[in-house]
């Protein structure tokens, strides 16, 4: 373990900022993107369920 | 090889008839290379320093403006697959336009770049090497740039789109062209820049034409 | 009868059996994703020591080799697929390579960000000029230009096929660039800073950083297996098949 205290490991021996800094928007793309991606194909769903609902009412 | 000679001569004849546009590109060359001092400044040990590396970027870009035109006329005038239908083999006549697309865009400005680099208080021997390394590297920028006209051909966007394809793969030939010259005034020697060089460019007339064929035929499908 | 067999072979290769098979794989990527992140980011934190040059500094590399690995490797990965798409003409390939790289141009920007963030405290410069930060530089070039060729084609399967001609002309020049960039570099940097001599790694170093690498791996084929289900479905959209689906029909 190389930590004493949690204040210990956020300073990062000085380095904080650029560690923190890589990590934290490594974390953010890697969160938002898969979130982008699976918002692209819930939003194709709507459309196409919007469409087949449109078309089973045409048929009734 | 008498359907390349033909198309040479077909797309220098449309290119005399159109002269401005061959002179707006050559024009381009000679006015990017001349703000560079007055954004820089006079001195002349640091415009000799940064002397090969201007030239060589703003002649990237002036072969960047005629490309747009390399088989666009063509393929709205139906010409292109009139081409593509011809008994010649489609590569052939690519190879004979990319030909003539150095020939009106590539030559005149290795012809004027040591015009514009006496202005940068370049010496004959840097001079020399300038020229030479342009020779070998303009036909190679008209290859390069070949294939991204094929494939940006009727995209929308298409002039904006094939910078940003194109001037990324035009790294190498900056690096080697730019390169010769300041090893030479280095006193280095320009021979290792030059001979790769010379091999980009062989490796480029073995591959682009037939790339540029194949984004074409993609383009007309 | 005899056909079936056939029409087997080329099964998952039919955007209509990959999409649910994708479906069914993502959530174990996911799982792969947190078995090696956890570990990974357990050693990149609590195990690894303190280097005696970087001191803290240095645990950026277990972000920031993983992205790069990535970002190289994705693109050869989408290379393949676009050239299997040219040549044996499967619609598939095609929004694969599609799915693909966004991903990798992700990386590309994360190994350039996470660089930046290593060179500035270790080397006192936000940027240097080394062979291997310019050749990234450029890699993300050719992703964004991908991207860019892609979207301004309305024909899927145009710009599937011009998006195929750009990533292989592009990996032929990864090399040829990457091999100008070091040879410009090395003569005009001299012997400033010099990145290939990284101080000998010690093994437990090594094991975060392949953790973390194989974390990075199995999240980008979790991602592109999102995506391409969303382009398979854009693509497909007037099919009998999609209208099939109990997503849709629900």
């Amino acid at each position: 373990m190389n930590w004493g205290s949690p204040a210990e490991f956020f300073a990062m021996g000085g380095y904080g900022l650029y560690v923190w800094g890589s990590f934290g928007v490594c974390a953010v793309l890697m969160i938002v993107e898969p979130i982008l991606a699976s918002r692209r194909r819930s939003d194709i769903l709507r459309s196409l369920r919007r469409e087949s609902l449109a078309d089973k009412l045409d048929s009734q | 090889m008498n359907a390349v000679t033909a198309i040479i001569h077909r797309d220098l004849l449309l290119a005399m008839r159109r002269k401005s546009e061959v002179l707006t590109a050559l024009f381009f060359f000679i006015i990017v290379v001349s703000l560079f001092p007055l954004g820089i400044g006079p001195e002349t040990a640091l415009l000799r320093t940064i002397a090969p590396g201007i030239l060589w970027v703003a002649a990237l870009l002036a072969t960047m403006l005629g490309l747009a035109r390399l088989f666009a006329p063509d393929h709205a005038d139906g010409t292109l697959e009139q081409m593509v239908l011809a008994p010649a083999p489609l590569g052939l006549l690519v190879t004979g336009k990319i030909i003539a697309h150095w020939i009106t865009t590539g030559l005149p400005l290795v012809l004027l770049a040591p015009v514009l680099g006496i202005q940068f208080d370049l010496d004959s021997g840097a001079l020399g090497i300038l020229v030479v390394a342009l020779l070998l590297g303009t036909p190679l920028l008209s290859l390069i740039g070949a294939i991204g006209a094929a494939l940006t051909l009727g995209v929308r966007g298409g002039g904006v789109l094939l910078s940003v394809l194109v001037l990324p793969l035009y790294v190498p030939a900056l690096i080697f062209g730019a390169g010769a010259v300041e090893a030479h005034i280095s006193g280095l020697g320009a021979g290792g820049h030059l001979s790769l060089l010379a091999a980009l460019l062989a490796l480029a007339v073995f591959f682009a034409p037939w790339a540029t064929t194949a984004a074409l035929r993609i383009a007309l499908e | 009868m005899s056909n079936n067999k056939i029409i087997h072979w080329f099964k998952f290769a039919s955007p209509q059996s990959f999409y649910p098979l994708a479906g069914k794989m993502i959530p174990w990527f996911w799982g792969l994703t947190a078995v090696f992140l956890i570990p990974g980011l357990w050693i990149s934190f609590f195990v690894a020591p303190t280097d005696f040059q970087q001191g803290e500094g240095y645990r950026i590399i277990f972000i920031h080799v993983p992205a790069a690995w990535m970002s190289m490797f994705i693109y050869l990965v989408m290379a393949t697929w676009a050239g299997l798409g040219l040549a044996l003409n499967t619609r598939l390939s095609g929004m694969m390579a599609q799915a693909l790289a966004p991903t990798g141009a992700i990386m590309a920007f994360l190994s350039l960000w996470t660089g930046a963030l290593w060179g500035k405290p270790m080397w006192g410069a936000w940027w240097v000029w080394d062979a291997r930060l310019t050749s990234a530089l450029i890699l993300f070039f050719l992703y964004i230009g991908f991207i860019a060729l892609q979207a301004a084609i309305d024909d899927a399967r145009r710009a599937d096929k011009a998006g195929a001609i750009l990533a292989l002309v592009g990996v032929v020049n990864v090399p040829i660039i990457y091999f100008s960039v070091k040879w410009w570099n090395t003569l005009h940097q001299g012997a400033s800073v010099s990145l290939t001599k990284a101080p000998t790694m010690a093994t437990t170093m090594l094991w975060g950083m392949l953790l973390m690498a194989l974390a990075f791996w199995m999240y980008s084929i979790a991602v592109a297996l999102t995506r391409v289900r969303a382009i398979i479905l854009e693509r497909e959209a007037h099919t009998e098949w999609v209208k099939e689906l109990d997503e849709v029909k629900a």
